[in-house]
């Protein structure tokens, strides 16, 4: 895949340089390695092997940050034997990015067993990054041994509750939830009543102007309830962000990048940078999915994200690690 | 003489007949107890199975992940609970009381199961 092209915006429904056709066009690159960066209102697509090879002028943002997911240090099975080597590859291949990130997100699922060398493995990884402040949200496999205890010392300080909180980055809002505690039998993630209650409360006073941006372990949109890739009440979380013109979710659990465009609300998850897991209904089950070595990691990725001030949507921009 | 035999007889058979119907009232008492009953579930592919699983009151149910990512096996009601079990790790748990005791995997919830003890 070598041909640039341009895809000039057609319908401006929301004024905000985004023109749904196009944009979704775009987005159905994003499997195979394209780059779609928004500037100046026109969406740009480029082919992509490297993200490198894009000028940094092109890159630009106002704000820039990564979302890596899905790290399961610990796990050594064929799918993937060795994942601290394809952490460290994210790593270089978040390094290699023309601007370098100013922090980064990772949404769970850090350690596959919740094991402590496991976590110390991994802050040790990161800290090679470019990027050096990491704000983390648990996965199911970060809290499997005393309700999460050890999870929240090491990475909940600042946190509520089980581990939510929020912070703001040069006017973007920004929410860590934790949907993967106290889950029921045959249910799927939970954010309960309290985080709810704080999230209505948290953003009650920003303007509707504000981009939010909110990141959790399990998607917070119908991906496939019967693998349980979904949130029970998520529904009533994104209700209290209704009154915003911009929302990013942004998610990891199912080990490949999907998006999806509900009115404000832009739902995307990233893909592992440990193993790959089928594609909804594709398998048996949502386990991890074996591929020949040479591929592994065309497969895995990380996630590029841009703030420009003034455009309310943030360019998403999915790589592998190939 | 004779008389003698006859009686002689007559005892021993006495102490046959008593002998057997002593038998014949007791079980095996000499012989070891019987074995507590056991059984299996395989834990694969995201899924229980037997996903229902119907034992006799005093089994010992031990459950043995297959599956190439750590479950749990934990009773909805709180009645036994596992740590997490990774590839060919097991877990057991004897029934002693009649019940069903349904169950789920506490990582992946939609992995639900139930053991019925009767």
């Amino acid at each position: 895949m070598a041909k640039k092209s341009k895809d000039e915006i057609l319908h401006d429904h929301n004024n905000d340089g985004i023109d749904r056709r196009g944009f979704l066009k775009c987005m159905a690159w994003a499997g195979t390695g394209a780059l779609c960066v928004m500037e100046g209102g026109i969406l740009k697509s480029y082919s992509l092997s490297r993200v490198g090879e894009i000028s940094a002028k092109e890159m630009a943002g106002e704000l820039s940050f990564v979302q890596i997911s899905d790290s399961h240090m610990g796990f050594n099975k064929p799918a993937n034997p060795d994942v601290a080597g394809t952490l460290k590859s994210a790593v270089e291949k978040i390094n290699g990015l023309s601007r370098a990130p100013e922090f980064m997100l990772h949404t769970g699922d850090i350690s596959h067993l919740s094991k402590p060398e496991e976590f110390d493995t991994v802050d040790q990884i990161l800290k090679s990054a470019s990027a050096k402040d990491v704000f983390f949200v648990p996965g199911e496999h970060d809290v499997l041994n005393d309700d999460g205890k050890s999870y929240l010392e090491r990475y909940g300080k600042n946190a509520k509750g089980g581990g939510w909180y929020s912070f703001d980055k040069k006017g973007v809002h920004f929410m860590g939830l934790v949907n993967v505690m106290n889950l029921k039998a045959g249910g799927l993630g939970t954010l309960g009543h309290e985080q709810l209650e704080w999230i209505e409360d948290d953003v009650q006073h920003l303007k509707h102007s504000t981009p939010i941006v909110v990141f959790a372990h399990i998607p917070l949109w119908s991906v496939y309830p019967e693998w349980g890739w979904g949130t029970e009440d998520s529904a009533q979380a994104l209700a209290y962000l209704k009154k915003f013109g911009s929302v990013t979710v942004l998610n990891g659990h199912i080990h490949q990048t999907m998006q999806k465009v509900e009115g404000n609300v832009t739902f995307h998850t990233a893909a592992s940078t440990a193993f790959p897991q089928p594609q909804p209904g594709k398998a048996d089950s949502p386990g991890p999915m074996k591929v020949p070595a040479e591929q592994l990691k065309s497969v895995l990725g990380i996630t590029n994200v841009n703030y420009v001030q003034g455009r309310q949507a943030l360019g998403v921009v999915d790589s592998t690690l190939a | 003489m004779i008389r003698k035999t006859v009686w002689l007889f007559g005892l021993f058979a006495t102490v046959m007949v008593l002998t057997l119907l002593l038998s014949a009232g007791s079980p095996a008492s000499s012989a070891t107890p019987p074995q507590a009953a056991s059984a299996e579930v395989k834990v694969d592919n995201f899924s229980f199975g037997p996903a229902t699983l119907t034992v006799a009151v005093g089994t010992t149910v031990t459950w043995t992940n297959r599956d190439d990512i750590p479950h749990t096996v934990v009773s909805t009601d709180k009645v036994f609970k596992s740590k997490v079990l990774d590839t060919d790790e097991k877990f057991s748990f004897t029934f002693a009381k009649a019940g069903t005791y349904p169950y789920f995997c506490s990582i992946h919830p939609k992995m639900t199961g139930s053991v019925v003890v009767q």
